[in-house]
């Protein structure tokens, strides 16, 4: 695949995921939760997660306002962290955060279309919109209890 | 165009002409022209500005109001020259009115701390509109908390226009300080600032007037306002960055206290105690952003080489043009439909976030503005966390709104 072809792909799997969310709504039972701001574009959301005894994210969704792309990551994030462990999910945050702010190169294991998001280190302003639900899951994960942002 | 606020002598500018002053206009972007619609973030400076502060680097560069060498003698010069013309081009009854700041926001600062603090006890108000710009409201809050002073918020209505009747209204005994922006920067409504300052004035109530989209759009008559401060930036008039200025008149700038201790705003210094020099020098201390006030300088000749009025003209003509234009687009709806408008339009589209309309249209070389504005609460009062903004200046043509139509319609396809 060609960078151009990948470009319009990544392009394609946001657009997806922001006008079709996965996981959108709310979590009746949730162990954990957390919500993430970027005041500067208005972002929001709210992620709620359901930690089985054994450490396993047994459900996950998330409600929230924003842009395409925000919409979009909290959606990918919800559909994959379901199924992790606590430990595994916090080494997605790292990882996602990692690919988007520093090496750019994805770390071995992050899922191939968790990769779209790569589309925004070519917008530098809107990176923020990318990982602000990662934040979230972080804050969700070591129960910080405070309004999660990207700075 | 029955409006007052558009009413205009002017006849409009050759914008092709206009357009060949401005390097930057010649930029790809994307593999497009260039279609610059952000400048009420900040404006393009045409070559005469740049080059102006060019020669001053190259041929003049020292510093002003110390040395005896010729060329801080003709650094001054030029300095204090530019300071003439950018009061002569507010209608300034004197050069030595206007303060070199480094722009409309450190000139609202200076006001706060420095006129307003002073005068301010427990109880007493401030006052200012909910369309102020950040710069307008958090200097007027720093100042409430350092004096228990109250802060005050005339509201607007749903077309963004004030409510001049409630502000006049709200202007009890209590308020001892008035904030007012004449150009809405996030909603482009022109504010009845003459009729705001008459009443405040029959009231002994001292006015701010925040002018940093107001004088590139228009003729501005500090006089003729009535207002006790004007406070504007160069890099919103196609001057440089860094620079711009406070208007009040003497008396008053004679009366303030100093608003920074340093070189330049004294007359004698001992270590018993400091004689401050003459304003407006007692507001400038340290050595000044010359450049900047030289290329200040010549942005108002080359404003005043187009002539305001015509300025004020060609871009009500073009602000019709492209409100007609993009109300045509489906889902789009425009925020802010004062009837007295200068050349912003903010406005949301259906499926689309602002921040993703900047975004793609950036890949068709179109540049504006998406988020807040710097004023938080105007656009919340839309029940909107963001909007995108066109905002016009000199250099726009119809034919690049019709780019902007085209690049907002491709937009809409995407999330179809």
């Amino acid at each position: 695949m060609s960078a151009l072809d990948s470009a319009q792909s990544w392009q394609d799997t946001l657009i997806d995921h922001s006008q079709f969310p996965r996981r959108h709504g709310e979590l009746e039972d949730a162990t954990h939760q957390a919500s993430g701001e970027n005041p500067l574009c208005g972002d929001r959301v709210h992620l709620q997660l359901q930690v089985d005894s054994r450490g396993v994210i047994s459900d996950a969704r998330f409600a929230g306002v924003g842009c395409a792309v925000s919409l979009a990551s909290a959606s990918m994030l919800a559909e994959h962290v379901v199924g992790l462990d606590v430990t595994r999910a916090g080494w997605l945050f790292a990882a996602v955060r990692g690919m988007l702010t520093e090496t750019g190169e994805p770390a071995p294991g992050v899922p191939q279309d968790l990769l779209a998001l790569q589309l925004v280190r070519r917008y530098p302003a809107r990176v923020k919109c990318a990982t602000l639900a990662w934040h979230a899951l972080r804050y969700a994960l070591e129960d910080i209890r405070q309004v999660a942002t990207t700075e | 165009m029955a409006d007052p606020h558009r009413a205009s002598s002017g006849t409009g500018l050759d914008v092709d002409a206009v357009r060949a002053d401005f390097p930057v206009l010649e930029r790809q972007v994307h593999g497009h022209p260039l279609v610059y619609l952000d400048t009420a973030a900040s404006a393009q400076r045409p070559r005469q500005v740049i080059e102006a502060m060019d020669d001053y680097y190259r041929r003049y560069n020292a510093n002003i109001h110390r040395g005896v060498h010729t060329l801080s003698q003709e650094a001054t010069e030029a300095f204090e020259q530019a300071r003439r013309r950018v009061a002569e081009f507010i209608n300034a009854p004197a050069a030595g009115e206007v303060v070199f700041t480094r722009g409309t926001t450190e000139s609202i600062n200076l006001v706060a701390q420095s006129f307003a603090r002073p005068r301010l006890a427990p109880g007493d108000e401030v006052l200012i509109t909910h369309m102020e710009h950040h710069s307008n409201i958090v200097p007027w809050q720093i100042l409430c908390e350092q004096t228990g002073a109250e802060l005050q918020v005339a509201p607007i209505n749903d077309r963004g226009e004030l409510e001049v009747d409630t502000m006049v209204a709200m202007m009890t005994e209590q308020v001892r300080m008035i904030g007012i922006v004449h150009v809405s920067n996030a909603l482009g409504t022109v504010n009845p600032v003459a009729k705001v300052c008459h009443e405040a004035r029959q009231r002994g109530i001292p006015v701010l007037v925040d002018g940093a989209q107001a004088t590139p759009h228009m003729p501005v008559d500090v006089q003729a306002l009535g207002c006790d401060f004007y406070c504007f930036s160069g890099h919103k008039m196609y001057g440089p960055t860094g620079i711009g200025a406070l208007w009040a008149p003497l008396e008053t700038l004679v009366a303030m206290p100093p608003y920074q201790g340093g070189g330049e705003m004294i007359s004698v210094v001992s270590f018993e105690g400091t004689t401050y020099n003459e304003p407006p020098a007692k507001f400038e201390a340290g050595t000044p952003h010359i450049a900047g006030g030289i290329g200040l300088g010549a942005a108002v000749d080359y404003l005043e080489s187009l002539g305001m009025d015509n300025v004020a003209a060609s871009e009500a003509q073009l602000l019709d043009y492209a409100t007609e234009s993009l109300s045509a687009i489906e889902g789009l709806r425009i925020v802010g439909t004062a009837r007295a408008k200068a050349g912003v339009i903010s406005f949301t589209m259906d499926g689309i976030h602002p921040n993703d309309i900047g975004t793609i249209i950036d890949h068709y070389g179109v540049a504006i503005r998406t988020g807040h504005h710097c004023a938080m609460p105007a656009i919340r009062l839309f029940g909107l966390p963001a909007t995108a903004r066109v905002s016009l200046g000199i250099y726009n043509t119809r034919q690049e709104i019709d780019r902007l139509v085209e690049a907002l319609i491709s937009a809409a396809r995407l999330f179809a």
